[in-house]
């Protein structure tokens, strides 16, 4: 078994290569911007210095989100595509799993990424294998009864103090964790969720003023 | 003739509005053209939403990519290449079409070709007129283009004659459908109303064509405003709108300034080749009226059939195919989509030092 993880639903560019036993090798660069430029590059520098072919590889994952909606794509969009070519299963795993599975928090915590305006992407766990709640889209202010007193981890909750006081690393998912956390679940025979995106939110129905590009001038 | 198997074989993707189109071409033949459409998605919002269309494209893609190869009965590891609309167009929605080419091509071990959206509506024509006429003079116009584009190479020289200045004209249809209560998209529709109505009932205004104004830039914003206003007053006046004399007479203004300063710009440059594409180009009254200016002028038009007019991915394929039989350098992997590419950049080659493609390539089907 050889699975290749990758997600893109936090400001991350994270890969990893996972042999059904171990990690064996993973790379994570931060840029929310350049999820597209960067993606393609990671996996082939990966499975490079892994001395290994992209048909080796027997699964995908892929961070199904919640995430910004054009930086989840780009990986969900890799993830289907990969699956095509080479005829091989793609398994989602929601993003913020990836997170909790990567803490060592004992007992129950919160996980929280930024979903920009000013909300947050959250889940609460009773411990890093088990989310109880969510995953939701919430202003942190809205929530902050529910998630009083528990520790926090993501870059959501770093971004609130006042919600989550007790907030630390990790910021970002790594596709390390996401890759372990589905070899785990697809060793115990756990059906894993269709790699379909979790938006979350309706699209905003608001046709920009031109709403096609005009040639450049 | 050429051995048509040594003609490239390439699948297109373009995403770059509302439409996820997988065209597969082998050099300037037809072999598949699978599009899926959001259109009815948008249609309540009176135009293209990118979030809507970003998500369709998303959803769309792999069965769409099936469909054309079975389509064309061809297996991807014959592909030649992939190629890809990488921009202008919707930021979001071109995103989704370049990961999945970019996937798709690494995944097969072939050369990724990120293409101008605009060239290679140019470039469809190949897959119905056969190879274009260099140099080639272009009129594009659908709901994001209306550009006069002189191409003396399709995959690197496209120059830029004319634009509109404000709205596309595709937009302007839209508009007074909208306002006349005829639904979205508008184009269709207005031409099947113009049918039965009076072109000269109405004198509408025609945009940037006083003698001082730019020879070949186009604006359809006065007008629309005009045709609006027209339609407001009748109904203030408790009158009832000619529907049909309203949509002819809009659609006569549109077409005249377009085949007007189309035909003038080949005279202009001694060109005697005008292609017509963009979803515009399926408008019945834009191909008679050119045809009829076109002839008087001694102009050989080429029109496409209104299938390849509207984006789709065979013409981004047609460029691809015709990138690879220049010799063209393929794409990085570090490809990004980029909404405001400019006509003049046919394509986006790579660093050149790519060792990427070779990589791939052994590590894969060696
Ligand atoms: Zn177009």
């Amino acid at each position: 078994m050889l699975l290749l993880a990758l997600d893109t639903a936090t400001p991350a560019i994270t890969v990893a290569l996972h042999d059904g036993t171990a990690v064996i090798a993973s790379s994570t660069q931060v840029d929310a911007r350049r999820h597209g430029e960067l993606l393609l590059p990671a996996v082939d520098r990966l499975l490079a210095e892994a001395g290994l072919g992209l048909d080796a590889v027997t699964g995908i994952v892929a961070g199904i989100g919640p995430g910004p909606y054009t930086g989840l794509r780009v990986g969900l969009m890799t993830a289907d595509t990969f699956g095509l070519a080479l005829g091989v299963p793609v398994y989602g795993v929601c993003t913020l799993d990836g997170l909790a599975y990567a803490t060592d928090i004992d007992g129950p915590f919160v996980v929280a990424t930024d979903a920009r305006r000013k909300e947050v992407y959250w889940a609460r766990y009773a411990d890093s294998r088990t989310r109880v709640t969510g995953p939701s889209v919430d202003r942190p202010a809205d929530i902050a009864d529910e998630v009083a007193g528990l520790p926090a981890v993501g870059a959501g909750a770093l971004l609130y103090p006042d919600t989550f006081p007790q907030a630390h690393e990790p910021q970002h998912v790594s596709a390390a964790a996401l890759a372990s956390l589905a070899a785990e679940r697809l060793a115990a025979g756990e059906e894993l969720p269709a790699p379909r995106p979790l938006y979350l939110r309706r699209p905003d129905a608001q046709v920009p003023k031109s709403y096609k590009v005009v040639t450049p001038k | 003739m050429t051995d048509m198997r040594d003609e490239p074989l390439v699948l297109g993707i373009e995403t770059s509005c509302d439409e996820t189109g997988v065209g597969i071409v082998r050099g300037t033949t037809l072999l598949a053209d699978a599009v899926a459409s959001s259109v009815d998605e948008h249609a309540r919002f009176g135009g293209v939403v990118p979030e809507v269309a970003s998500r369709a494209h998303l959803e769309a893609m792999v069965p769409t990519i099936e469909r054309a190869l079975k389509q064309a009965g061809v297996s991807a590891k014959d592909l030649d290449g992939i190629a890809v609309t990488a921009g202008p167009g919707l930021a979001g929605a071109l995103l989704v079409g370049v990961s999945a080419a970019k996937a798709y091509a690494y995944a097969l071990g072939k050369p990724l070709y990120g293409v101008n959206h605009l060239a290679s509506h140019i470039c469809v024509d190949q897959l119905e007129h056969g190879p274009l006429p260099e140099p080639t003079m272009a009129l594009l116009v659908s709901g994001g283009h209306s550009s006069l584009l002189l191409s003396a190479d399709i995959t690197s020289d496209v120059r830029p004659m004319g634009a509109t200045i404000d709205d596309a004209a595709g937009e302007a249809f839209d508009k007074i459908a909208r306002v006349l209560n005829l639904g979205f998209p508008g184009g269709p529709v207005i031409d099947r109303y113009a049918r039965e109505g009076d072109p000269e009932a109405i004198n509408f205004p025609r945009g940037l064509t006083g003698p001082r104004d730019p020879a070949y830039d186009f604006s359809f914003s006065g007008l629309k405003t005009a045709v609006a206003r027209w339609i407001e007053a009748k109904r203030a006046a408790g009158e009832e709108v000619p529907v049909r004399d309203v949509a002819a007479s809009f659609q006569e203004a549109v077409v005249d300034v377009l085949t007007r300063k189309a035909v003038r710009a080949c005279r202009d440059e001694g060109v005697d080749h005008l292609m017509i594409g963009g979803g515009v180009a399926a408008n019945s009254r834009l191909r008679a009226l050119a045809q009829e200016r076109c002839e008087a002028a001694g102009i050989r038009l080429r029109v496409p059939r209104p299938k390849l007019c509207t984006d789709n991915g065979a013409m981004v394929a047609a460029l691809g195919a015709e990138m690879i039989r220049r010799g063209r350098p393929a794409s990085g992997w570090d490809l990004s989509a980029d909404s405001s590419l400019p006509v003049t950049q046919t394509h986006v080659p790579g660093d050149g030092h790519d060792h990427v493609h070779e990589l791939s390539k052994e590590n894969l089907y060696s």
